[in-house]
């Protein structure tokens, strides 16, 4: 073994130390996260709060709250864009849709909602399709950072041009800057649209059912869970679907390599779009 | 001293060999499918930087271009010898513990997803001396310091010579960073692909 990778394995060991803490200290689980980008994550979090090593960077988010809620800002990856991969929009239009309309009243969960950007897609949606005056959306994240912007609903103004290439790609059916006010640096969405979202703190990794709902919008956050947490996501989201419920993954996620693939039904694969087994 | 029959007489087997590129690199690629081994006893991941739509064709060209089966590296798959895998476009590719892979939407790094570096630094933790990494022609710095970690953690490595390379800087930045094992041409390359876990 060479004197780095030594080294390499008493940072991870370093790491794997932190993890437990935090979750000792916070109930905040990153232990099933897949460990790769983690080790990044948590490197640059060190360097942000100028710790020289990773067990000083333990030492301190332990004893200081503030300190954890700024390591947290790394732990999470809040990457998001309104109608990101707009085929699967497309594909919510064409096949849940018609299926969604049948409801009398709808409960969706998005579930890792980041600062939103998913939320005001799918509010928008909803409202084009005469859905979302019947819908209750939760929106979930174990971020508070996060859960505080997707409540305000602002996004910066320059991604408006691509968010509204993206909506044009979906399916919208009319005219983006419609749906938001310009003001400074900021698009100010219409906080009509989050009238009937509730934002909630849910953990995946720990937290349990709250509700039986008819779609579950997951995109981007299973891929950083190993594959036992990803089979514990996957049965906490068959056991909150309702009958023949739909679920939303990431456009490069699938169910694969999973061991509970067979407890979901393609609907339209390349979308990622699925439906609970019967 | 080294030399490329150096390799071949090592005594860890190679599991697993990375080549990264950007600007150029898909040519000098398609040269180093011609000279793959009829038996490929490791596995293989391409990652290049593309412009626009073209990284998402990427396995059709390559699958033309070898009978070995090409596929994007997916999520929580795992890492098989004798294929070959390329990282997918828009996100960043790692290679777990475990040798399976995993896919993160991180920033992009030197402009980059998928980053080159965080896919060799990834493969460097897991694979140690058992890994092979080559860096081609290309537009960016990324690279340099994933090249780095495979060296560190006693894994070899490989650059394009910079006076063959249509586009100097990926290489070059390489060669400031972190002295690799060798700099070779594109044919030079080939023989050593052949040559992988060969017993001599």
């Amino acid at each position: 073994m060479t004197r780095s990778s030594a080294l390499n394995e008493s940072l991870d060991a370093e790491i794997r130390l932190l993890i437990e803490a935090i979750y000792s200290r916070y109930s905040y689980d990153f232990r099933d996260y897949t460990f790769a980008s983690q080790k990044r994550r948590v490197m640059q979090g060190m360097l942000s709060l100028k710790c020289a090593n990773v067990t000083q960077l333990m030492n301190k988010v332990i004893s200081e709250p503030e300190s954890f809620m700024q390591l947290l800002q790394y732990l999470t990856i809040p990457v998001s864009e309104m109608f990101r991969d707009p085929s699967y929009y497309a594909a919510l239009r064409e096949h849940a849709v018609p299926i969604l309309r049948t409801y009398p009243s709808l409960k969706i969960w998005v579930a890792g909602c980041s600062t939103g950007e998913e939320i005001y897609s799918l509010a928008i949606l909803l409202e084009e399709e005469g859905l979302l005056d019947r819908s209750i959306i939760y929106a979930t994240d174990i971020n508070p950072v996060s859960l505080e912007k997707a409540k305000k609903g602002i996004f910066p103004i320059n991604r408006m041009p691509n968010y509204t290439e993206n909506y044009q790609k979906s399916g919208g059916t009319k005219s983006f800057s419609d749906y938001y006010t310009a003001a400074y640096d900021g698009a100010i969405f219409d906080q009509a649209l989050s009238r009937n979202v509730t934002f909630a703190d849910h953990s995946l990794a720990t937290d349990h059912i709250f509700s039986e709902v008819h779609l579950i919008s997951c995109r981007n956050v299973m891929i950083y869970f190993n594959a036992a947490l990803q089979a514990r996501v996957l049965d906490l989201f068959y056991d909150s679907l309702c009958y023949k419920g739909f679920l939303g993954l990431g456009s490069k996620e699938s169910l694969d390599y999973s061991t509970h693939a067979e407890k979901f039904l393609p609907v339209v694969k390349k979308d990622r779009l699925f439906r609970k087994s019967a | 001293m080294n030399s490329v029959n150096s390799l071949s007489k090592r005594q860890s087997n190679v599991d697993l060999v990375i080549i990264g590129g950007s600007a150029g690199a898909l040519d000098v690629l398609l040269k180093l499918f011609a000279a793959l081994p009829e038996t490929l006893n490791f596995a293989l991941i391409i990652i290049m930087h593309l412009p626009g739509d073209r990284e998402s064709r990427l396995v059709e060209v390559l699958q033309l271009h070898t009978v070995h089966p090409v596929a994007e590296a997916e999520d929580k798959a795992s890492v098989l010898s004798e294929h070959i895998y390329v990282a997918g476009s828009g996100y960043h590719l790692s290679v777990e513990s475990d040798y399976t892979f995993s896919l993160s939407c991180e920033p992009p790094l030197h402009f980059s997803r998928p980053s080159i570096d965080i896919l060799m630094g990834s493969a460097a933790s897991a694979y140690g001396e058992k890994l092979i990494g080559i860096l081609l022609t290309g537009a960016n710095v990324d690279g340099a310091e994933g090249m780095k970690m495979i060296k560190e953690a006693g894994g070899k490595t490989i650059v394009q010579n910079p006076q063959e390379a249509q586009v100097r800087i990926m290489p070059e930045e390489a060669i400031k960073q972190m002295q690799p094992d060798l700099i070779l041409t594109t044919a030079q390359i080939c023989n050593l692909i052949t040559e992988i876990n060969h017993k001599i």
